[in-house]
């Protein structure tokens, strides 16, 4: 097997993919290094799924070029395949079959020899939490569990590239952790794509971010970096016995205050001053009792709209330039609008 | 890698009851069957002594019985392959294949070995049945598996004929009645035609396994059924690279 580039696991190049008239993924290129998480991020129907297809193979893209692991995936299929685990969207489970026999016939699937596969199977049920159901129809586990086993399948034959398309959809929040500590510890060996709409995911267990939308990469840095994202700097302030709005408002470095709740305030400042430290002074002379105050954090939230946003913005803008590609607005306004009168009836 | 996907079609085919009820149900009317031929040639044996070159315990048993099994394949077959790749298809577990390191002829081709290996489990019963017979008779050996082997090529035909219609849509049911409706006309197309030339005649799978009942090894009956198994597995798997180009 050519390994000739063991650091670099996956290069997508300029992927593009039409169905019919629509293009719906337009010149998308991904790097992927060994022991890297990716996390792929995108509203619904931003071509998220779509990639992933094209980059297991099972989707030929129009243009473009994929290698796994130095081999090329659409002119040696076979041997480029050998190296992803991939786990689509809804679990390619047959429901007949028992989880060990199951998993059997995945790592097969996957060329593995049989001697190899009992020693794998163990590793891959224990990782996966699911070696005392290991007996059982996969029919007759819970939607968590089934999903557990879609991530064993995709791992079993411990793949270079492991690709996972919202792996933890329908887990409750105690599986979410888990899962989310299995891809964290899997992204130290292998590399992971994953592909999600919560963001919270993302920050927990994603080293890179690429987000997505319309089919086109808008964004891509360090899940750290992008964060910082449009920071904001500021606080939330409770106090039991709050003085009126002004007083707070001349402290210096303040730019804005907004009062949330009877006693609870939100206070903007410029970045070069904080005046946290003023703040708490003025507290403890006044008595106006400072229970809380907090450093408000950029939300990724906040960020991922604020990106999808400003390409939104602009998209809007070249609207003429780009006829195929028309923004959201016109159809969302008009479908508002529907649901507005229905309700008013 | 074929073995595999057919050992997994297998397991798939014996996990489930109603598979084992269709068995059971089959191998009831076989032998019913087997019965009641048996029962008339008795009947009628000290009359058939009398004629000159009479047809034997063979011609007169398991010719008709195999006859039988023919028309009843005709029918079941599409019922075992509709799900072959429709329901791989409407579960999502097509992409499990797909995304694995496996070409589309091998899929194709471990589902087809597959559900022959099921179809030949399903008939096996059969000339162990005849050969009770031995008991009381001799028996006509040559007639007898030729009648077998023209059996396993029809229902070689009649899955390569399933396979693809359930690799053209995602309902088990349409693929079913695709592949039923098919099979019934080309049946139908060839007893309906009364000319005896007539091009219907040859198109039908069960017309050319006439031959074959009779005992009469045709090359070119052979080649007609290997030739229609192959056109409809190579289409098949062109159906399935189209599922990569066209998603």
């Amino acid at each position: 097997m050519p390994n000739a580039t063991p650091d670099l696991t996956l290069t997508a190049r300029k992927l593009m993919r039409r169905f019919g008239n629509q293009t719906v993924i337009h010149d998308v290129s991904l790097r992927l290094k060994r022991g890297e998480v990716l996390g792929l991020l995108g509203h619904n129907g931003a071509g998220k799924s779509t990639t992933m297809q094209m980059l297991t193979g099972c989707l030929l893209p129009d243009s473009g070029t994929i290698e796994i692991c130095g081999i090329d995936l659409l002119r040696h299929p076979t041997r480029a395949k050998a190296h992803i685990g991939y786990l689509p969207e809804t679990p390619p489970l047959y429901r007949e079959l028992t989880v060990r026999d199951y998993l059997v016939f995945a790592a097969r699937l996957r060329g593995m020899k049989s001697a190899d596969v009992p020693v794998a199977m163990a590793l891959a049920l224990q990782r996966c939490g699911l070696t005392d159901k290991s007996k059982k129809l996969i029919g007759t586990l819970s939607k968590g569990y089934q999903q557990r086993v879609g991530i064993a399948q995709a791992i079993i034959h411990q793949p270079a590239v492991i690709i996972l398309d919202e792996p933890t959809v329908g887990l409750d929040p105690t599986q979410i952790r888990e899962i989310r500590t299995l891809i964290r510890e899997l992204g130290n060996r292998h590399s992971v794509i994953l592909s999600t709409h919560l963001l919270g995911e993302v920050e927990s267990i994603c080293d890179r971010v690429e987000i997505m939308q319309h089919g086109k990469l808008i964004y891509g840095d360090t899940s750290a970096r992008m964060q910082q994202y449009g920071q904001v700097s500021g606080f939330t302030v409770s106090l039991r016995n709050p003085p009126a709005l002004s007083a707070l408002q001349g402290i210096i470095g303040v730019t804005r205050v907004e009062q949330l709740t009877a006693n609870q305030f939100r206070v903007l400042h410029s970045t070069e001053q904080n005046p946290s430290a003023e703040l708490l002074t003025l507290a403890a002379q006044h008595g106006w009792q400072l229970e809380q105050l907090t450093p408000l954090q950029a939300r990724l939230e906040d960020v991922f709209v604020k990106i999808t946003d400003e390409e939104t913005m602009n998209t809007q803008n070249n609207v003429q330039a780009h006829p195929s590609t028309p923004p959201l607005a016109p159809g969302e306004v008009a479908g508002a609008g529907r649901t507005t009168e229905g309700e008013i009836k | 890698m074929i073995r595999l996907l057919a050992l997994r079609e297998l397991r798939s085919l014996f996990s489930m009851p109603s598979t084992w009820f269709v068995l059971a149900v089959l191998q009831f009317i076989f032998a019913w069957f087997f019965l009641a031929r048996l029962d008339a040639f008795l009947e009628l044996q000290p009359q058939l002594s009398q004629v000159a070159n009479a047809p034997g315990a063979t011609a007169s048993i398991a010719a008709p019985l195999f006859n039988v099994i023919a028309l009843l394949l005709m029918m079941l077959v599409p019922m075992f392959t509709m799900r072959l790749i429709a329901e791989e298809r409407r579960n999502q577990t097509l992409t499990l294949l797909l995304s694995s390191p496996l070409s589309s002829a091998q899929i194709v081709l471990g589902k087809f070995a597959g559900l022959m290996l099921f179809l030949m489990v399903l008939m096996a019963t059969t000339p162990v049945m005849l050969y009770t017979l031995q008991l009381g008779t001799p028996l006509d050996n040559g007639l007898l598996w030729s009648n077998v082997l023209g059996l396993v090529l029809l229902g070689a035909c009649y899955a390569a004929l399933g396979l693809y219609i359930s690799a053209l849509t995602s309902q088990p049911i349409i693929a079913a009645i695709g592949a039923l409706a098919v099979l019934l006309g080309l049946w139908l197309a060839d007893i309906g035609s009364s000319a005896p030339d007539s091009p219907w005649h040859q198109l039908s799978p069960l017309n050319h396994f006439q031959n074959f009942n009779y005992g009469l090894l045709d090359s070119g009956d052979a080649a007609y059924f290997v030739l229609f198994s192959t056109v409809f597995l190579l289409l098949a798997m062109k159906r399935l690279n189209n599922n990569r180009v066209y998603g």
